[in-house]
């Protein structure tokens, strides 16, 4: 009972404005997929126009193989899950999560039972009878989801549903999410500006920005391999270096700043186009002697001490910052504010990225 | 209407739009136009309508300056149409029970507001709310219970020995009419002001207590500026319903003060002349609204604020 | 705030109280008084005759039905214009918007008389243009209510699209979202929200159109309502029936001021106890996800 998802070349202006730029995207059956970006990159849009509540200027959509241009929300086999919730305030649990079916036409028993199945599912096996205003926050998250669910779509779209809650219940909600779309199988598109949440729950993910489709993959190769500037920068921390790439050899490439001449990946599709060095603090050690390779001279500035790890904030000679990020395994040694060090960083753990593609 | 077509279906917007058309074009614009068209046309006997007399002209706009009256004001004699003079205390004594209203009605919306208890606020609104539910002509008998030659009011009077021979209240001028108009449209008054003056911060004033300014300029440089858009409201709606009154002058009244829906009255229901009727009635419709339109800008209010 | 003037406003508040509920009571209490004008003073004696004689009154009978007929009729169509008038304004914007709203309340302050004799122009006017005798364009109540939800239907607009405002959209979408019909959102999600708006203006709507007189007396033909039976009693012999009408409706409207305040207290209190659950289970919550 679950379906894919094609987006063909979809675009969608809002007068003069691009909000969607030729998204190309295609979602398997039983897929958990995120499209991560910060605010205005599209991502909402792009739910809508799957939901229906949106028609695509441009380009097809298709659910299950089937296009459904010019379908309204109600013909289409998706339910939405909003921001908000959007619970009826005014009805009972029960009446909520088998309103899908009441506009249906079954009938009271059948939509009664139904609920309380789905309750159960949800974990919240005595609410059916209570009002939306008695809930928690958390409770009113899993009814909304009971809700969606009633309708039996093919697919679910969830627009930044866990937004309102706090962070350890956020976590919490994360895994029971997850769950429920395993137990289910049905296709869920998760939209969300909070990396960590796409990152742990996804199978894939779609990094959005100014309306276009950065990059798509699993999570591990959308933090290990970025194929530019902002999904490395949107997807976790680095240390940026400002220079000029030489010929790349086997995937390789020689870039020169002010601080030297570093070696680092450079993607065949980059060539010839400006690029930044990236390279995570993760991946940046540093040491009383010069590291073999990628090695630049530096001060000691700040070290702050975040518990699972050390931030240690080194300047190069010329100011730049750079932040080396030691795991605390328990003895690790902790650098002294102002001691002369050496940060280096292996060529294959950087990248030469272009910045972010934009449109034109 | 894209959106609302988006919302609530084709069908649905139909029905909604034609509902309000209705209501727009049915009930107000073609109304207020045939009026405006019908006071343009002469009266006459049913067999002349549409034959050679029945031309729009003035004529009916003119009888305002007929029969003039000798009146003098601060020692100045002049003479001046009977209607026009009796336009201008309408509009003089509307004025003069809207500023009473808001004399009255202000420090009890600042009480209301700032000073009473949360709790017993629901209680004292339902209270006030009472006299509203009484229908205005009730609330007029009433005072003309009162007002009586013999009634309550100068019995009391008599007995505290503050006059010494009953007095007629309604035959004193526009006394009466005031009065009445008073006690029936304060209320108009105190809801707006209530509202405007509640959604001020009270830390504005206790700031401003704590300051040192005293309290009347407190209320001058604080409260009355933002209650501005209530004190608006307010008195357009009191001097609206004041000078539309046609109940109140009616009852309290005497013939010594005839107010303009009055004359109105007398031109539709005695002397069944309808199209002169509607001249005056769309005089006082131009005027009112001129007038408020003005008041409204001196206080630089839009119409919309009104409303709240 | 000073103790003295804080007294002095107590007493400003207890002042103005009696200012508006004394000739209330002076009124009712000529209701019992055994003389044949209606005052308190001089008091002749308890008496409930009035009342015998109100009831009686074949004319106030006939007027008091034609008042609630009236009123009922204006309830009905002011609801159903208002509201529909409040879902277009609220769902539109830009000029068109601006000019329907501002012309909407504009008619809350076009004088009663001006209303009255304009309504009755046209119909009798456009009856006259058809050529027809039927009864929609003579003279008569259905005029008054015509005339009155002329005015009134801005002022249950106003109640519903304050309602309105905390509307959220998002509630149509998620029920569109469901499969639901634009029929069934507005049957079951928009209107079940507008439900205490439109009862509201329900009731505003009623007592507004009890107590019009100017757009009634110009409209009715010669028909009564009670408010325009009172007014001709008043002007002409008056006896103390009229204010044993008055007693009646004051109780009347007390009892249902108090209905409705019990009511306002219990509903309240209800959504508290809800709120308060909803605070207890995310507490619980908080323990169960850390």
């Amino acid at each position: 009972m679950s379906a894919g998802i094609d987006l063909e070349n979809v675009c969608c202006d809002f007068g003069t404005f691009r909000a969607v730029d030729d998204a190309n995207v295609s979602i398997r059956p039983g897929e958990f997929f995120s499209f991560l970006g910060p605010s205005g990159c599209g991502k909402t849009t792009i739910l809508r126009m799957i939901s229906g509540f949106i028609e695509p200027t441009a380009g097809v959509i298709r659910i299950g193989g089937q296009d459904v241009r010019g379908k309204r929300p109600n013909q289409r086999p998706t339910a939405l899950i909003f921001q908000n919730l959007a619970l009826f305030p005014l009805m009972p649990i029960w009446e909520n999560i088998s309103f899908g079916l009441e506009v249906r036409g079954v009938d009271k028993a059948t939509r009664r039972r139904k609920a309380e199945d789905l309750l159960r599912l949800v974990d919240l096996p005595d609410a059916a009878d209570k009002m939306v205003s008695q809930l928690s926050g958390g409770q009113k998250q899993r009814v909304a989801i009971a809700r969606a669910l009633a309708v039996e779509p093919s697919v679910m779209l969830l627009d930044e549903p866990l937004s309102a809650l706090d962070l350890k219940l956020r976590q919490h909600m994360r895994a029971e999410l997850r769950a429920i779309q395993k137990r289910t199988g049905v296709t869920f598109v998760y939209i969300t500006h909070d990396q960590g949440e796409a990152l742990a729950m996804s199978d894939r993910v779609g990094v959005m920005s100014q309306g276009r489709i950065q990059q798509i993959a699993d999570p591990r190769e959308i933090y290990n391999t970025p194929v530019n500037g902002f999904v490395a920068s949107f997807v976790g921390e680095n240390n940026i270096f400002e220079g000029r790439a030489g010929a790349a050899a086997g995937g390789m490439a020689a870039f020169d700043t002010e601080e030297g001449r570093f070696r680092a990946r450079l993607a065949p599709e980059a060539e010839g186009k400006p690029v930044k060095l990236y390279v995570r603090p993760e991946h940046t050690v540093l040491t009383a002697a010069p590291g073999t390779e990628n090695s630049v001279p530096v001060t000691v500035a700040e070290v702050s001490f975040e518990g699972p790890f050390i931030a240690v904030l080194a300047r190069t000679a010329k100011g730049r910052a750079i932040v080396s990020e030691i795991r605390n395994d328990g003895q690790a040694t902790v650098p002294q504010m102002g001691a002369a060090m050496h940060a280096s960083f292996a060529a294959e753990r950087a990248a030469l990225l272009p910045d972010a593609s934009v449109r034109g | 209407m894209q959106d609302m077509i988006r919302r609530y279906g084709p069908g649905l917007t139909l029905i909604i739009c034609l509902l309000v058309a209705f209501w727009l074009v049915m009930l107000v614009i073609v109304p207020n136009i045939t009026l405006l068209e019908q006071s343009f046309r002469p009266y006459l006997p049913v067999a002349e309508i549409g034959g050679p007399r029945d031309t729009y002209s003035l004529g009916n706009y003119m009888k305002v300056l007929d029969g003039t009256v000798e009146k003098s004001l601060l020692g100045i004699s002049f003479t001046i149409p009977v209607h026009v003079y009796t336009f201008f205390l309408t509009i003089f004594y509307s004025i003069l029970v809207t500023f009473i209203c808001f004399l009255l009605a202000y420090p009890l919306a600042y009480y209301l507001a700032k000073i009473v208890s949360p709790k017993s606020l629901p209680t004292l609104l339902l209270m006030l709310f009472i006299p509203l539910w009484v229908s205005e002509v009730l609330r007029a008998f009433a005072w003309w219970i009162i007002l009586a030659f013999k009634g309550p009011l100068n019995a009391m009077l008599l007995g505290i020995g503050l006059i010494d021979a009953p007095i007629r209240w309604t035959n004193m001028g526009y006394t009466g009419v005031v009065v009445g108009l008073i006690y029936t449209y304060v209320l108009f008054m105190l809801f707006p002001l209530y509202n405007a003056v509640q959604s001020l911060d009270t830390n504005q004033i206790e700031a401003a207590e704590d300051l040192g300014a005293p309290w009347w300029k407190i209320h001058w440089k604080i409260v009355l500026p933002h209650s501005k858009p209530g004190i608006a409201s307010g008195s357009v709606m009191v001097f609206m319903l004041s000078a539309g009154s046609l109940l109140v002058p009616s009852i309290l009244g005497s013939t010594t003060s005839q107010w303009f829906t009055q004359t109105i009255d007398q031109w539709f229901k005695d002397a069944l002349d309808w199209n002169t009727a509607s001249a005056y009635a769309f005089l006082l419709l131009i005027l009112c609204t001129l007038f408020v339109t003005v008041a409204l800008k001196l206080f630089r209010v839009r119409l919309s604020d009104i409303a709240k | 705030m000073h103790k003295f003037r804080l007294g002095l406003s107590h007493l400003y508040m207890g002042l103005f109280l009696l200012y508006l509920l004394l000739p209330l009571v002076v009124m009712s209490g000529a209701a019992f008084n055994d003389s044949k004008l209606p005052s308190i003073v001089p008091w002749k004696g308890w008496t409930t005759m009035w009342f015998s004689e109100m009831i009686a009154d074949q004319r106030m009978m006939v007027a008091f039905r034609n008042t609630l007929l009236v009123a009922v009729a204006v309830a009905v169509l002011a609801i159903v214009v208002g509201t529909a008038a409040a879902i277009l304004v609220n769902s539109i914007s830009g000029r068109l918007r601006t000019a329907l709203y501002g012309m909407m309340i504009s008619t809350i302050l076009i004088p009663g008389v001006v209303i009255g004799i304009s309504t009755m122009i046209m119909w009798t006017k456009l009856g006259n243009a058809i050529g027809t005798d039927f009864i929609l364009f003579k003279p008569g109540l259905h005029l008054s209510v015509l005339g009155q939800v002329s005015y009134i239907a801005a002022m249950v607009m106003l109640l519903v699209l304050a309602r309105l405002q905390s509307f959220d959209a998002g509630l149509e979408e998620a029920a569109l979202d469901l499969g639901a019909s634009h029929a069934q959102v507005m049957r079951r999600i928009l209107l079940p929200h507008l439900y205490p708006a439109i009862g509201a203006g329900a009731a505003v709507a009623f007592f507004q159109s009890i107590e019009n007189f100017n757009v009634t007396q110009f409209t009715r033909g010669g028909a009564d309502t009670l408010t325009v039976y009172v007014f001709s009693k008043v002007r002409s012999g008056i006896t103390p029936t009229i204010n044993a009408l008055a007693f009646l409706l004051i109780c009347i409207t007390l009892v249902l001021a108090a209905v409705y305040e019990v009511n306002r207290r219990r509903r309240a209190r209800a959504e508290a106890a809800r709120l308060a659950q909803a605070r207890r289970a995310e507490a619980e919550e908080g323990i169960g996800a850390a």
